[in-house]
């Protein structure tokens, strides 16, 4: 499969006080066209600063990208220009976001704050711009789209909005669509029925899928590989079929642990002890040890490598060590 | 939204009316006695009895007000004590210059204040940020005596740019402009400097730079406009104080504005002149609330009156 992402030994660091604090520390993953990658972890892991690393969007906090390689079909993201990168934003790479009450500027009509990319990257005369976003609109299941586009935001429920955040992700045809959290506030129902709509413009349009998400219902359903991260570092990677039939890292181990089944009777939900530790007292070695089950005397002294395991997974623990000797850093 | 105009304005007359009320009986409230003035230092019982019975002071209030209303629905102001003119007479020559210098301090102020408080707040802890509030913090701790005195020196009697007083073409208006406006300007600069720099924080930013848009469309188009409604509201209520006149700036430049003529007939406890002075502020003040009122509704759509 094409590579349509690669990030190599990515990291993001934020400065206080002229301090640097590192957050995201050599994150390795890669995304195939036309798939979709999961990215899951507790809040604090860093899965949504990799989002924004992606798209380079500090501007007005202090982050910045420190080291490594973001390649995006031929070109490396974290050595191009800030309009070069414009280019790119909502064009090539797209992106919805957590918050739809919020995501959408809330005195702007819809059809203007969706025309906004439409005209700057596609450069359409404004009567075919218009017929295009309303197409778009009638695309992500928008009824009544041509009135829509002359309402504010605060006429339209939450699903209502995601489904515009959507539409205008995905008004440029982006090659890879970032959803960072993009159902976590809304409920149940309309949970599935943006996902079901995601997957099926995903499948439609054959674009990539970058899925943040700690909810590991969502990832089963619709990706087709995850990578776990933890303490901004990535720990696991495989198939999601492979990585719920069996997980290898602790971490992934005690995230499908925690999901309650059906049928089971428990008198309390199974936990990962402790909490996500502060990025600026990260402990020595393996920062998942001091909440690990399956701690080693090795697992304080030295971080454990990234090791390549069968089927293309891969996993960052020492237990793995005696397994496969060969090393990959 | 016309519905809710009219509304609006048909609402003005009960409030008039009770204002014409507190304004009239806390006039006759004031300490001191306008016959006795009008009199002068010297003159007998019986000659200040005979001045205020022709002044009409001697019958009982509920009466003088009702003549006093009844002169008003007649569209008469009524006759100054002091100088025995008709109070509409005073009023023309002072109230259109007063309107001007407002409006002219108003609109520099306006567009200067939004300008350094956006350039403050995109540039923040940068030097136009701390240019920017060096200037604002000057423009509102610089009393108006002292700016408007050093204004004339430098401007007038040195460079000779400017008239140093009265109101005779638009020259006359610049100095004053710039005194009356500098604290107003220095106050909405910081009023836009915060709630940008809240607005900038906002998730629909982070939508419109990952749609790809340039700073230079995120900030006037997305951001600006989300922050302007406490800058409007501040605008109001000093647009609505500047309206009544500026009993300093009007000093320091021999201005002909309806600021020193109020304080002049205070002085002089002139009623009718302060009565009519008191019931036009109050009706600027209306209309300028009105006015912020219709523009909230253009700023924020969430906004939308109904009559």
């Amino acid at each position: 499969m094409e590579k349509l992402l690669q990030i190599e030994k990515l990291e993001t660091e934020f400065t206080k006080d002229k301090q640097a604090l590192k957050i995201l520390h050599g994150v390795n993953f890669h995304i195939n066209k036309g798939e979709v990658l999961g990215l899951v972890g507790e809040s604090g892991s860093g899965k949504s600063l990799t989002s924004l690393s992606i798209m380079k969007l500090f501007k007005g906090t202090s982050g910045e990208i420190s080291g490594g390689r973001i390649q995006f079909n031929d070109q490396d993201l974290t050595n191009i220009s800030e309009s070069d990168m414009r280019k790119i934003r909502g064009k090539q790479i797209a992106m919805i976001f957590q918050e739809p009450m919020t995501s959408l500027n809330p005195v702007m009509k819809i059809g203007e704050q969706l025309l906004e990319p439409i005209r700057l990257h596609l450069g359409l005369k404004e009567k075919q711009a218009k017929a295009h976003a309303v197409s778009i609109l009638k695309k992500v299941g928008i009824p009544r789209a041509e009135e829509i586009i002359n309402e504010f935001p605060h006429q339209l429920s939450g699903g209502m909005r995601q489904r515009i955040m959507i539409a205008m992700a995905i008004s440029c045809n982006p090659q890879l669509l970032i959803a960072d959290e993009p159902t976590t506030a809304l409920d149940v129902t309309i949970q599935a029925q943006i996902l079901d709509l995601m997957k099926q413009l995903q499948q439609k349009e054959n674009m990539s899928v970058l899925l943040i998400t700690h909810d590991l219902g969502v990832v089963a359903e619709m990706c087709d590989r995850v990578v776990v991260m933890y303490a901004g570092r990535v720990v696991e990677e495989a198939d999601v079929f492979e990585l719920f039939e069996s997980p290898k890292h602790p971490y992934t181990k005690g995230l499908i642990g925690s999901v309650p089944k059906l049928g089971q009777k428990k008198e309390k939900l199974d936990s990962i002890k402790g909490n996500v530790p502060d990025p600026s007292n990260l402990p020595k070695g393996c920062k998942f040890a001091p909440r690990c089950n399956n701690v080693m005397p090795i697992c304080y002294q030295e971080e454990p490598p990234d090791l390549k395991l069968e089927n293309g997974r891969s996993c960052s623990c020492w237990l793995y060590k005696e397994e496969r000797g060969d090393i990959c850093v | 939204m016309l519905q809710y105009i009219i509304k609006r304005i048909l609402e003005m007359i009960p409030i008039l009316f009770i204002v014409s009320i507190l304004i009239f009986f806390f006039t006759h409230l004031i300490p001191g006695d306008p016959a006795r003035l009008v009199a002068g230092k010297d003159a007998t019982l019986e000659e200040v009895t005979i001045i205020r019975a022709e002044l009409g002071l001697d019958k009982p209030i509920w009466e003088q007000y009702g003549s006093y209303m009844n002169h008003l629905f007649h569209g008469n102001l009524g006759t100054s004590l002091k100088t025995g003119l008709p109070v509409m007479d005073l009023f023309v020559d002072r109230f259109m210059p007063s309107i001007y210098l407002t409006l002219f301090s108003m609109v520099w102020a306006l567009v200067i204040g939004l300008l350094i408080g956006t350039l403050s707040a995109v540039f923040k802890n940068k030097w136009p940020d701390y240019f920017g509030m060096v200037t604002a913090v000057s423009g509102i701790s610089l009393p108006g005596f002292w700016l408007g005195l050093i204004l004339i020196q430098i401007f007038s009697v040195q460079l000779g740019w400017f008239p140093t007083g009265g109101a005779e073409g638009w020259k006359s208006y610049v100095l004053p402009s710039i005194t009356l406006g500098a604290g107003i300007m220095s106050m909405l600069a910081r009023f836009t400097r915060s709630s940008l720099l809240e607005t900038l924080k906002a998730d629909f930013i982070r939508t419109g730079r990952a749609k790809g848009l340039k700073e230079s469309v995120v900030i006037p188009k997305h951001a600006l406009r989300n922050s302007l409604i406490p800058v409007v509201t501040i605008a109001g209520l000093q647009f609505g104080f500047l309206l009544g006149g500026s009993v300093v700036v009007e000093t320091v430049f021999s201005f002909p504005g309806m600021g020193r003529l109020l304080i002049d007939s205070i002085a002089f406890r002139d009623y009718p002149v302060i009565q009519a002075e008191l019931l036009l502020f109050s009706l600027e003040f209306i209309l300028v609330n009105l006015l912020v009122d219709i523009l909230y509704s253009f700023l924020n759509p969430k906004i939308r009156y109904v009559a």
